[in-house]
Order: structure tokens, then sequence, then C-alpha cells
């Protein structure tokens, strides 16, 4: 197992840039996923690492070298397309086998592994079983373990739980973490799903555009977003943007929203111009009778555990998460205040988040 | 209401008569073969009697005469003889003659052999090449080159048979084997590279990706990979590779004499006494009927998926 790091990254198809001037450092180890909207760039920069793709310019580093310009067969990664690419004419024994064979392993040996990554994967009972007879899910374990048995420096994953419905998803999700823990593999795992990405990561990149915004740990991606991009993206509902028409100046701690001043976290740097926007996750803000945004009651959707209510304001929809116990009609007059200072601001013209006492 | 059938089905007013049409065509089409059988199983005499036999005593002359040169003999001299050691050599007694040496039949019948699976298996395997590189790479001027491709089948092939009768003479290659495979290759192989192209259009890319990650070179995976995978298509591919290649007269006839010469251009040169040997004849094309029956059969059950194969999407 080894880091893999990139750096100055660029992937360019004729006019369009699909991966720019990327740098990353994925851990010995570590569960990375990379996150984004499809064609953020995030499938193109796995490919590159897989050497599948190879870069316009920039470096790649597996373990201390360089194989940016390798070709796939010479990097020893394992790769999990996404529709498996389970070779249809072999049986799992055969599929699993394939990349052995190529190593020159005795036959011994070969039936050694195989059997071993078929036991972790719970595949031993279907070794002799065509791939056209197999479930999804077995496909997927199938497709796992001919990425396991070669013991590759590097485990790169392609959305592989993409084409999995619902139930399974979560299962093949708690599977695969705890595959990772029992073989502490360096993985590299594209999705654009946040709550796959959530669950999985030992620490998330989220990519737009061809661009990573931030690379952190789920929690810091989630809590201080880089970017507004970030902050809406990441969250189920995303978070809550409010339009200033004013700059924001140092140590700034107040701020007047329609007469009404709201305290936030000290901020520690200056906006680059006067249209900013006042961010906010749902579950930080509360209904008040007074001294919040005015808005009335637009929809109101029962998640079982909370309930999440749409208030329309001057500033648009904004969402917040109550408690069961909130009752609410439709149409009622509400106000809307923050309940504690996870406040950001983010900066117009560069869509940056302000740092402050809450974003240091 | 009758709810009892899917509007998808076909009425079984409809069934039973596409079953009539394709009866009746099937019929159609196999009165010249079973005539042809037939008449390989009758003697001279009934071969050619009018009105035509259709029920008469079968018998094997046929098939020992398109294997056996024979020659006339008075009846002191066949009364000289020893006893006929085989079934034949009494068959062809009874005629008053003596077999002097097998015909030239098996020669061209194995000169059939090589030249139609040589150059199918060059059609499909230089074809399976093309059409993977057409497929997956991005080759300059690809349309142009595809049509140029195409365009080699345009015209019929014997509107060259002089510049390529000439040529060969020039390079040595008229009468030859290898004169022959390459011919046949250079016309089947503008069909090989298109059908191909479809099946390894239809085949992800994914599977050869996976394949060089498992560390295995493109060729590796190609081979390992793509090939299997496009064996429907290849299959339907070499059959009608294999079909032109078996049947083509034209050019056998003006390129070959001895050495080369196929099947088709010497069956119809078998003669006998007095004429043209139709029973002889009649068996030399029910054997020459059997290489290709029996490859298309093997090969049926790929051959429709493959002529279906990519109208759906999956």
């Amino acid at each position: 197992m080894s880091k893999i790091k990139i750096v100055n990254l660029q992937k360019s198809f004729g006019d369009f840039t699909a991966v720019k001037n990327s740098n990353l450092t994925i851990n010995d180890k570590e569960f990375f996923v990379l996150l984004g909207p499809s064609g953020c760039g995030k499938t193109t920069t796995l490919r590159m690492i897989a050497g599948l793709e190879l870069p316009t310019s920039g470096e790649i580093y597996l373990g201390e070298e360089e194989v940016g310009m390798l070709r796939a067969s010479e990097r020893d990664i394992a790769f999990v397309f996404q529709l498996f690419a389970l070779y249809p004419h072999m049986n799992v024994k055969n599929n699993l086998s394939f990349p052995l064979k190529m190593q020159g392993y005795s036959r011994s040996e070969i039936k050694t592994r195989v059997e071993e990554a078929a036991k972790l994967l719970r595949i031993d009972h279907i070794l002799n079983s065509n791939i056209s007879s197999l479930s999804g899910g077995d496909r997927q374990r199938v497709a796992l373990g001919r990425a396991l048995v070669r013991r590759p420096k590097a485990f790169l994953m392609d959305e592989p739980l993409g084409t999995l419905d619902a139930e399974f998803r979560e299962l093949m999700c708690l599977e695969l973490k705890k595959l990772h823990i029992d073989i502490g593999a360096t993985t590299v795992y594209v999705t654009h799903d946040q709550l796959e990405a959530m669950s999985l990561a030992d620490r998330i990149a989220v990519m737009d555009g061809g661009e990573i915004l931030q690379a952190d740990e789920p929690s810091v991606i989630y809590n201080k977003p880089a970017t507004k991009f970030v902050a809406s993206f990441i969250g189920s509902p995303g978070m809550n943007f409010i339009n200033i028409d004013q700059g924001i100046s140092n140590e700034q701690s107040t701020l007047n929203i329609e007469g009404t001043d709201f305290s936030i976290p000290k901020q520690y740097e200056i906006s680059k111009g006067k249209k900013n926007s006042f961010g906010i996750r749902p579950e930080n803000l509360s209904l008040t009778n007074e001294g919040g945004l005015k808005g009335s009651v637009f929809g109101v959707e029962y998640l079982g555990s909370r309930k999440i209510i749409t208030v329309k304001t001057n500033f648009g929809e904004i969402k917040v998460k109550t408690d069961i116990s909130t009752s609410v009609k439709i149409n009622e007059n509400v106000q809307v205040k923050p309940s504690n200072d996870n406040i950001i601001i983010f900066d117009g013209e560069t869509d940056k988040s302000l740092k402050s006492e809450f974003m240091n | 209401m009758d709810t009892s059938r899917s509007y998808l089905e076909p009425s079984s007013f409809s069934k039973k008569l596409a079953a009539t049409i394709i009866i009746v065509y099937t019929v159609i089409t196999l009165i010249p073969i079973s005539w042809m059988v037939m008449t390989s199983f009758k003697n001279v005499n009934s071969a050619i009697s009018y009105p035509p036999e259709v029920l008469f005593e079968p018998s094997l002359e046929g098939y020992v005469n398109l294997f056996t040169n024979r020659s006339r003999q008075s009846q002191e001299y066949l009364d000289s003889l020893p006893a006929p050691e085989t079934w034949y050599e009494e068959l062809v007694r009874s005629r008053e003659m003596v077999i002097t040496g097998p015909s030239k039949f098996l020669g061209r019948y194995s000169n059939s052999m090589i030249i139609g699976f040589g150059s199918t298996f060059a059609s499909v395997f230089l074809g399976a090449l093309a059409a993977y590189a057409f497929s997956r790479f991005r080759v300059p001027l690809k349309d142009d080159l595809l049509f140029f491709i195409l365009s080699t089948r345009m015209f019929p092939p014997i509107a060259v048979a002089v510049p390529i009768f000439i040529m060969y003479r020039k390079l040595g290659l008229g009468d030859t084997h290898l004169g022959m495979i390459i011919l046949y290759t250079v016309v089947n192989l503008s069909l090989a590279v298109w059908l191909l192209k479809g099946f390894m259009d239809e085949i992800p890319k994914e599977y050869e990706e996976a394949a060089m990650i498992d560390g295995y070179s493109r060729l590796q995976a190609f081979f390992k990979v793509v090939l299997p995978q496009a064996m429907t298509g290849i299959a339907a591919t070499a059959i009608f590779c294999m079909i032109f290649s078996w049947n083509e007269y034209a050019f056998a006839v003006l390129l070959t004499q001895f050495n080369a010469q196929t099947a088709p251009p010497f069956i119809p040169t078998i003669i006998g006494e007095g004429g043209l040997d139709w029973p002889a004849i009649g068996a030399g094309t029910t054997l020459f009927l059997l290489p290709v029956m029996i490859f298309t059969i093997i090969l049926r059950k790929h051959l429709l998926r493959g002529i279906t194969f990519g109208a759906v999407r999956k």
C-alpha cells in the first residue's frame, strides 16, 4: 500500500479542460472520496491515477514513483468500474484469477489467493457460477474480489455502488467500509452521492468544474465549507444563503438584515465587494416569534425524527430543520433566527468563505 | 371482449400465414437442391430419362465415377481379370469398364478447403484487428477510410478481372493457393471490417480497461477479453466470408487451372462417355454443399444472434 500524490495535474480534451491544475495528497491506508456533480472531473482524475487517461500536464506519484506516463498495466493498482466490467465469458473463479495469471503466480498460489479473497467477500459458494447468473450485489463483490486478489498498491473505485438499488447500496457501503478497515488499503473512491461519501470517507475532496474546491474530513467539509458550492452541494437539504448587499469589515460581529441586528461570529477578513451572502445550515436555524427574519410557511416535510419547514422570505426560501413537536400551518407568519453561531459569510466575488471566529 | 391474448403477440391467423409462406418458400428453394441430391444417386440412364424419374433405384455410380477415372474394356479382357475385390470395382465392371486411377476431384476439393478456410481465417483475423482499431482509436480520416473500404464492394469484383489476371501473372500468383487466398481475403475484408466494427462498438471499453489494469497489454486484452466477446460477430462474419470464397466461380475459372483449381470450376467439366456425367456432377455438387452446410449449422446459434445483435439497446 502506498500514498498517492498528484501535483499540478491538468487534463484537456481539445478545448475543454476536464481537470484544472489539481493538487492532492492521499495518505497511506486512507479511504479518500472524490465527490462532485457529473462532469466535475472526478472520474477523469481517477482514470489518470489509474493510467486509463494520460495527463496533459502534471505529475502523479504512487508511493515514491512518478507514474503519470506509465501504462495502466505497469502501475500495480486495481480499479473497480461502475458497471463492474466482469469478463462475461469467464466464470467467477476465472474472473478472480485473471489478474494473477498475468503475474506468473503458480497454480496453487492463485488458488489460495482466489479462495482467500472469495472467503473475505463471502462469494466462495459461487466460484463456479457464470457472471450472467449473479445478482447485482454478488457482481459487486466479484468485482471487488478481482481488485483485491492482487494486493495492489491502491484501489480505485468509480461509483461502484451506482447501479445497485438503494437498500443494497447501504449494505454494500457498510461492507466496503468494513473491508477497508480489514485490509487497510489506500482507496480512492469516486461518487456523486454525498451520503455515500460522508459515510465512507476518511477524507473527501469536493470537485466542481475541474477544480478541487476543498479536501478535508467529512465533518469539516460539512460544518466549515470552503466555498459556497461545497456548502450547497453537501447536506440534504443544502445550506441556506441569504444575499446581503453590504461589505464585511474586520472584527465585525453583527449584521443588519431588514432592520434586525443578527450577531455573527467575529469576522477576520474583509470582503472584496458589497454583494456577499450569509450562509447557515437548516439545523442551525429555529422558528421564533420575534427578532428574526419575517416570512410565511411555504411547506412542511415530515422526515420521521425531524421536520423540514420551508419559509418564504424576502430573501427567497429558507429551510429550517426543527424537531417533530413544532407545528405550523401553511401560510402562517413566522420568523426565522439562527440558534447558534455556526454562521458563514461567503464573499460574493470569490464564492469563498470569509475567515471568522467560527471559520478559523 | 377477448382479453386472452396480448396485443404484442401476432394473431393465430398471421402466425399460420407466416408459417405457410415460409413452408412454400422452403419447398421452392429445396426443389433444385433435392433434385441435385437425387441425381447424384441415379445411374447415367435414369438421370437423363424422359419423363424425369422421381422414383428410381438408387445407385452409387455417380459417386464412384466422381472419384475415379475409368476406361472401357472388351468383355474378354474383363473375363480374364481376377474377380473384383471391392463393391465399387464390381459396379464399374458391370458397366464393362475398369478403374484406371483416382480422379482429380479430391485434389480440387482440398484446394477449395485450403483456399476457403484460409481466406476466411485471414479476412476475419485482419478484419477484427482493423475493426477494433476503427472502433477504439482516434484514426485520422476515420470516416473517409471506412467509406473507402466499403467502396471496394461497390463494383462487382469481376469488373477488375483483367487487371488482376495480368497482375497475378506478372507476380507469379496465378494458379497458386496463396494468390487465391489473398484475392478472396481482399474481396471479403471490407465486409468483415464493417460487420465486425459494429460488434466491437457494442463491447464496452471497460472490459479492456479492466484487463489492462489487471496487467495485460492492449493486444493481450484484445485476444483474451475482446475477441471472446465478439464471437457472435466473428461467427456471422466467418460464415459470410466462407460462403463467398467457397462458392466463387468466375475468378477461380480465370486464375486457376491445375495446382490451385477449386471445386466450382472443376465439377461442371466432369465428362463421362458421350457427354456430361450428370450423376457424377450431382455427386460432386452434393459433396461440395456439405462443408458450408456443416459450418453454418455449427455456427448457426451465433449467426442468428449475430444478425439481430445490437438491434435492441440493452
